[in-house]
C-alpha cells in the first residue's frame, strides 16, 4: 500500500435522489467515505448503481440531494457554482470515459486549458503542459489535434489535463471504459505511476484490471456501498499478477 | 493575460471549425447594418449636396420670379423684379432673365421646358455648373442634368424648341431652380407659362437671351428669373416675409431655404423606401441573430460542460460565448460599413441634379459608431439570455450533449393525434418549442410584411408611372425603384437567412427524437417533411398577419397618402410563394440531417 496521509476527501450520509412519491430512485443512497492522501480507491458496480452519480457528486459537477461533503478539509456541498468550479480547476482533476477533449484546441492547449482559466501565465501553462505530455508520453503529439490521436492518447492527453494544476484529488470515470485492449493498457501503466507518484485517486470503473491497482475496492448497489475490500500493495505489480495483467500486458505491447 | 489569450484562442478556433454558421450570423448582422448604413448615408444627403451646388454655381440666396401668367408687360416686370435687387441686405445680383415656356421634343418625346435666356459670358450669381460640354452659344442649347437623363439624350443631340432646332452643347446643373421633374411645385410656383401647353412637367434649358425671346408667343409669354445674393445667407427666409411678391399669378419670392426643400423632396421618396426597409431588415435580423444564437448555443452545449469541467466559472463561460458572438459582430459591422458605403453612392448619388459627387456619401465617424453599437447590441441582446442559461447549465447534462428538456404542451400533442406522420412530427416538434414557433411566426409576418410593402410600393409607382406624361422616365421613380429592388434583394436574403436559421436550430434540436423516428421506420422523406411543416404551420398566420402589416407600414411610410392596396392575385401569389419557399428552405437542412446514420446521434444522446 501507497504512504497515506490525512483525508483528503470525505462524505457523511451523501444522497442524491431524483423524483418523488413513488417515482423516487435513489441514485446516491446515504454514502459515507473517506479517503486518505495518496490513496487509491476504485468502486465497482453494475451499470446503474450510481458509481458516477457518486463521482459527479464528488467532484462537485452535481449538487447532493442530503449530507455532507468535505474536500482538503473544506465543506462543499454548499458552495456556489463560482466557488465550485475554482474548486474543480485548483483541487480536483477529471477523467472522463469519453476524453472531453475540445476538438478544436490541440493536445498541449488542451493540457493548458484549466491552468489558463485559473488565471496562470500562457507561459506557465505551456511549460507544465510540455512537462506532462513527455510525462504521460505524448511530447511529440503536443500539436495534434484529438481526432488525429488514438483513444488511448487521447485518454492520456486528459489524464494529463486532469494534472495540470497539481490537484489534491483525481477522479476517473470508466476511464478505460471507450479503450481497446492496447489502450488500456497504456492508460493503466499511466495509473500505476499516478499511484505510485502518491496522487489521490478515485476512480469508478468496471475494470477489474483497473480496481486491482488501487489501494481500496468499494462495491456498490443500488446507490448504497455494499462492500469494501482493502487491497494488499495496490499495485500492479502484487495484484496484477493476480488478474493475469502482467501477463496479458506483455503479450500486448 | 492566460485567461484573455485562452478566450481568443477558444473564439477562433470554434470559428474555423464551425465556419458555416458562423458565417450566416455574419450574414444576417451585415445585413441589418449595411442596410441602416445606407439608411444613416442617405438621410445625410438631403441636407448636404444643395449647399455643395450652391456654392459650386455661385446660388442665389434669393430667387425672384415674375410669371408669364402674371400679365405684366415685359417693362413691367422688369421694374418690378428690379426693386428687390435695390432692397437692403443684397450684396449682388443678376437678372431679370426672360425664361420662354417652349415645347421640346427629341426622337417622339415631347415634353415642356423653360428655356432660359442667359449671355454667353459667365454671370456673378446663379452660375449653372457645365458638367458636360460648353455653355450656351447661339443655335446651342445646354440642358439641366435631370431633365437630360429623362430625356435620354447627351452633348451633340438635337432637340427642337417649338419646332425650331437646337443642338444640344452643354450638361449643367443650378440651385436657382428646382430640377425636373419638380419644377413646379406648390411651395415655390413655376417658372413655365400655364397658360401655355399645361400638360407639362416641364424641364430647364439654358438658352441664349435672343433666342429665349424669340420662343416666346402671346400664348406663352416670357417669365423673368432675378438671382439675389444677401449679404447673410441665413437672413434670407426674413427678406422673403419683408419683401412679398408683387400680387399677381404666380410670381413668389423664393429663399434658398425653400429651394433646397424642393430638392430635398428627391431623396424623400428614397427614405420613404429605405427607412421601413431598414426598420424590417433590422427586424429580421435580430430574428435571425436569435434564432441562430440559440442553436449555436445548443451546439455548444458539450463544450460549455467541458469548460465548466475543468473549471470555468458560469461568468467564464458565459464570457467565452459572448465573446465569439461579439466577435462576429464586429465582423459583420465592418463589412455592413463597407457595403453601405459602397452601395451609398450608387442609391444616394445626390440626385442628377445636384452637384454632389458620387462616391463620397455623407459618411463619418459617427455613423460608423452607431452602425458598430447596433451590431454589438444586436448580437448581446441575442445571446445574452442563452449564453447565460448554458452557463447555468448542469454540467452533468452539459457534458452528456443533451438538449434542453423540452415542455409538453398536451393540447398540441392532442391536437397532432390523427394526423398524417409528416403532420405529425411537425406538430409533435412545434410542441416541444411553442416559443421559438412563436418567434418564426413573428420573423415570417415582418418578411411578408416587407413583401407587401415592397408590393405596395410597386403598385404604387406603377400608378405614377401610368399618369406620367409624354412616356418620358421619370428620373426620381428610376432611382426609388432601384432601393427599392436593393432593398427587396436585401429583405428577401435576410428571409431566407432566417428561414434557413429556423430550420437548422429545428434540426438539432429534433436531431435526437428524428433519429429515434428513423430507427423506429420512418423514412428520410418522412422526417425532413415532419421538420418543413414545423417551419411552415407557424409561418401560416406569420404570412397573414404580414399582409396588413406590410400595407399598414407603408402607409406609415408615406403619411396614409395615396396609399394602393396591391392586386390580390399578387398578394395571393406572395403568401404561398413564401410559404413554399420556407418549405424547401427548411428541407435543405433537414435532408441533410436525415443522411447522418442513425447510431451515433442516439449514442450520442446516451453517452
Amino acid at each position: 500500500m501507497n504512504d497515506v496521509g490525512a483525508s483528503v476527501l470525505r462524505t457523511r450520509g451523501l444522497r442524491k435522489q431524483y423524483g418523488k412519491g413513488e417515482g423516487l430512485v435513489r441514485a446516491v443512497d446515504d454514502v459515507d467515505l473517506e479517503v486518505a492522501s495518496g490513496e487509491t480507491v476504485a468502486v465497482m458496480g453494475p451499470s446503474g448503481c450510481g458509481k458516477s452519480t457518486l463521482l459527479h457528486l464528488l467532484g462537485g459537477l452535481d449538487r447532493p440531494s442530503g449530507g455532507e461533503l468535505w474536500l482538503a478539509g473544506q465543506r462543499i456541498d454548499q458552495l456556489g457554482e463560482r466557488a465550485l468550479a475554482r474548486l474543480r480547476r485548483d483541487k480536483i482533476g477529471f477523467i472522463f470515459q469519453a476524453f472531453h477533449l475540445m476538438d478544436e484546441l490541440t493536445a498541449a492547449e488542451n493540457i493548458e486549458l484549466p491552468a489558463l482559466l485559473a488565471g496562470r501565465s500562457a507561459r506557465w501553462a505551456r511549460r507544465r503542459a510540455v512537462e506532462l505530455l513527455q510525462r504521460v508520453g505524448l511530447a511529440d503529439r503536443a500539436r495534434f489535434l484529438p481526432s488525429a490521436l488514438s483513444g488511448g492518447q487521447r485518454q492520456r492527453v486528459a489524464v494529463a489535463r486532469a494534472l495540470v494544476s497539481d490537484p489534491q484529488l483525481v477522479l476517473a470515470d470508466e476511464p478505460t471504459g471507450n479503450l481497446d485492449s492496447q489502450a488500456t493498457v497504456e492508460v493503466l501503466r499511466l495509473f500505476e505511476d499516478l499511484h505510485a507518484s502518491g496522487q489521490t485517486l478515485v476512480i469508478v470503473t468496471h475494470d477489474s484490471r483497473i480496481a486491482a491497482t488501487a489501494d481500496r475496492l468499494i462495491s456498490m448497489r443500488d446507490g448504497a456501498f455494499v462492500d469494501e475490500t482493502r487491497l494488499t500493495g495496490g499495485s500492479a505489480g502484487n495484484l496484477g499478477a493476480v488478474a493475469g495483467l502482467t501477463e496479458m500486458c506483455e503479450r500486448e505491447v | 493575460m492566460g485567461k484573455i489569450r485562452l478566450i481568443a484562442r477558444l473564439v477562433g478556433r470554434d470559428l474555423r471549425r464551425r465556419p458555416g454558421p458562423a458565417l450566416l450570423l455574419v450574414l444576417a448582422i451585415t445585413a441589418a447594418t449595411a442596410t441602416l448604413t445606407l439608411g444613416l448615408v442617405l438621410h445625410g444627403v438631403t441636407s448636404q449636396p444643395y449647399q455643395q451646388t450652391q456654392a459650386a454655381t455661385h446660388g442665389p440666396d434669393v430667387v425672384a420670379l415674375i410669371s408669364g401668367e402674371s400679365g405684366l408687360s415685359p417693362a413691367q416686370a422688369a421694374a418690378e423684379v428690379r426693386t428687390l435687387s435695390h432692397a437692403a441686405g443684397v450684396t449682388g445680383y443678376n437678372g431679370p432673365f426672360p425664361v420662354a415656356s417652349a415645347v421640346l421634343r427629341y426622337r417622339g418625346l415631347t415634353e415642356g421646358v423653360a428655356a432660359e435666356g442667359r449671355a454667353e459670358a459667365p454671370a456673378s450669381v446663379d452660375r449653372p455648373k457645365v458638367l458636360d460640354g460648353t455653355w450656351v452659344r447661339p443655335g446651342g442649347i445646354v440642358l439641366e442634368r435631370t431633365f437630360a437623363e429623362a430625356l435620354g439624350v447627351g452633348v451633340g443631340g438635337r432637340v427642337t424648341l417649338n419646332d425650331r432646332s437646337f443642338r444640344v452643347v452643354g450638361i449643367a446643373v443650378t440651385a436657382a431652380v428646382v430640377p425636373y421633374p419638380n419644377m413646379c411645385g406648390p411651395a415655390y410656383g413655376c417658372v413655365f407659362s400655364r397658360s401655355g401647353p399645361n400638360n407639362f412637367n416641364p424641364g430647364l434649358a439654358w438658352v441664349t437671351e435672343p433666342a429665349a425671346r424669340s420662343l416666346a408667343s402671346a400664348q406663352a409669354p416670357l417669365s423673368y428669373l432675378l438671382n439675389l445674393k444677401l449679404k447673410d445667407p441665413a437672413t434670407a427666409p426674413a427678406f422673403v416675409s419683408e419683401h412679398p411678391p408683387p400680387p399677381v399669378a404666380n410670381s413668389p419670392v423664393l429663399s434658398w431655404q425653400t429651394l433646397e426643400a424642393g430638392y430635398g423632396s428627391e431623396v424623400h421618396a428614397e427614405q420613404t423606401v429605405l427607412t421601413p426597409a431598414a426598420w424590417l431588415a433590422g427586424l429580421l435580423a435580430i430574428a435571425s441573430v436569435a434564432v441562430l444564437a440559440g442553436g449555436r448555443m445548443a451546439e455548444r452545449t458539450r463544450r460549455v460542460g467541458l469548460l465548466k469541467a475543468v473549471g470555468g466559472t458560469p461568468r467564464t463561460v458565459t464570457v467565452v460565448l459572448l465573446a465569439e458572438n461579439l466577435v462576429l459582430a464586429l465582423t459583420a459591422a465592418a463589412a455592413g460599413l463597407a457595403i453601405g458605403w459602397g452601395v451609398g453612392p450608387l442609391l444616394s448619388s445626390p440626385g442628377a441634379a445636384l452637384v454632389g459627387t458620387p462616391g463620397a456619401p455623407a459618411f463619418s465617424l459617427s455613423i460608423a459608431g452607431l452602425v458598430v453599437a447596433v451590431a454589438l447590441v444586436v448580437a448581446l441582446a441575442s445571446t445574452l439570455v442563452p449564453a447565460i442559461r448554458a452557463a447555468r447549465t448542469s454540467t452533468v447534462s452539459a457534458l452528456a450533449d443533451a438538449a434542453r428538456r423540452p415542455r409538453r404542451h398536451g393540447v398540441l400533442i392532442r391536437l397532432s393525434r390523427g394526423l398524417p406522420v409528416p403532420m405529425l412530427l411537425g406538430m409533435r416538434l412545434i410542441a416541444r418549442r411553442p416559443r421559438r414557433a412563436v418567434l418564426s411566426t413573428a420573423s415570417v409576418a415582418v418578411t411578408a410584411g416587407g413583401i407587401v410593402a415592397v408590393l405596395a410600393f410597386h403598385a404604387t409607382v406603377h400608378l405614377n408611372a401610368a399618369t406620367l406624361s409624354n412616356g418620358l422616365g421619370n428620373p426620381m421613380i428610376d432611382r426609388d425603384e432601384q432601393i427599392l429592388t436593393v432593398m427587396t434583394v436585401v429583405l428577401v436574403a435576410l428571409a431566407i437567412l432566417n428561414a434557413i436559421c429556423a430550420a437548422w436550430t429545428t434540426v438539432l434540436d429534433a436531431r435526437h427524437s428524428s433519429a429515434l423516428a428513423r430507427a423506429l421506420g420512418a423514412t428520410p422523406g418522412q422526417v425532413t417533411a415532419g421538420i418543413a411543416a414545423a417551419q411552415v404551420l407557424p409561418a401560416v398566420p406569420g404570412v397573414l398577419l404580414g399582409i396588413p402589416l406590410g400595407i399598414g407600414l407603408y402607409s406609415v411610410a408615406v403619411n396614409g397618402i395615396g396609399i394602393i392596396v396591391p392586386p390580390v392575385w399578387w398578394l395571393a401569389a406572395a403568401v404561398l410563394g413564401t410559404l413554399a419557399a420556407i418549405a424547401a428552405l427548411a428541407a435543405i437542412p433537414a435532408l441533410a440531417d436525415a443522411r447522418r446514420p442513425v447510431s451515433p446521434i442516439l449514442q450520442s444522446e446516451t453517452a
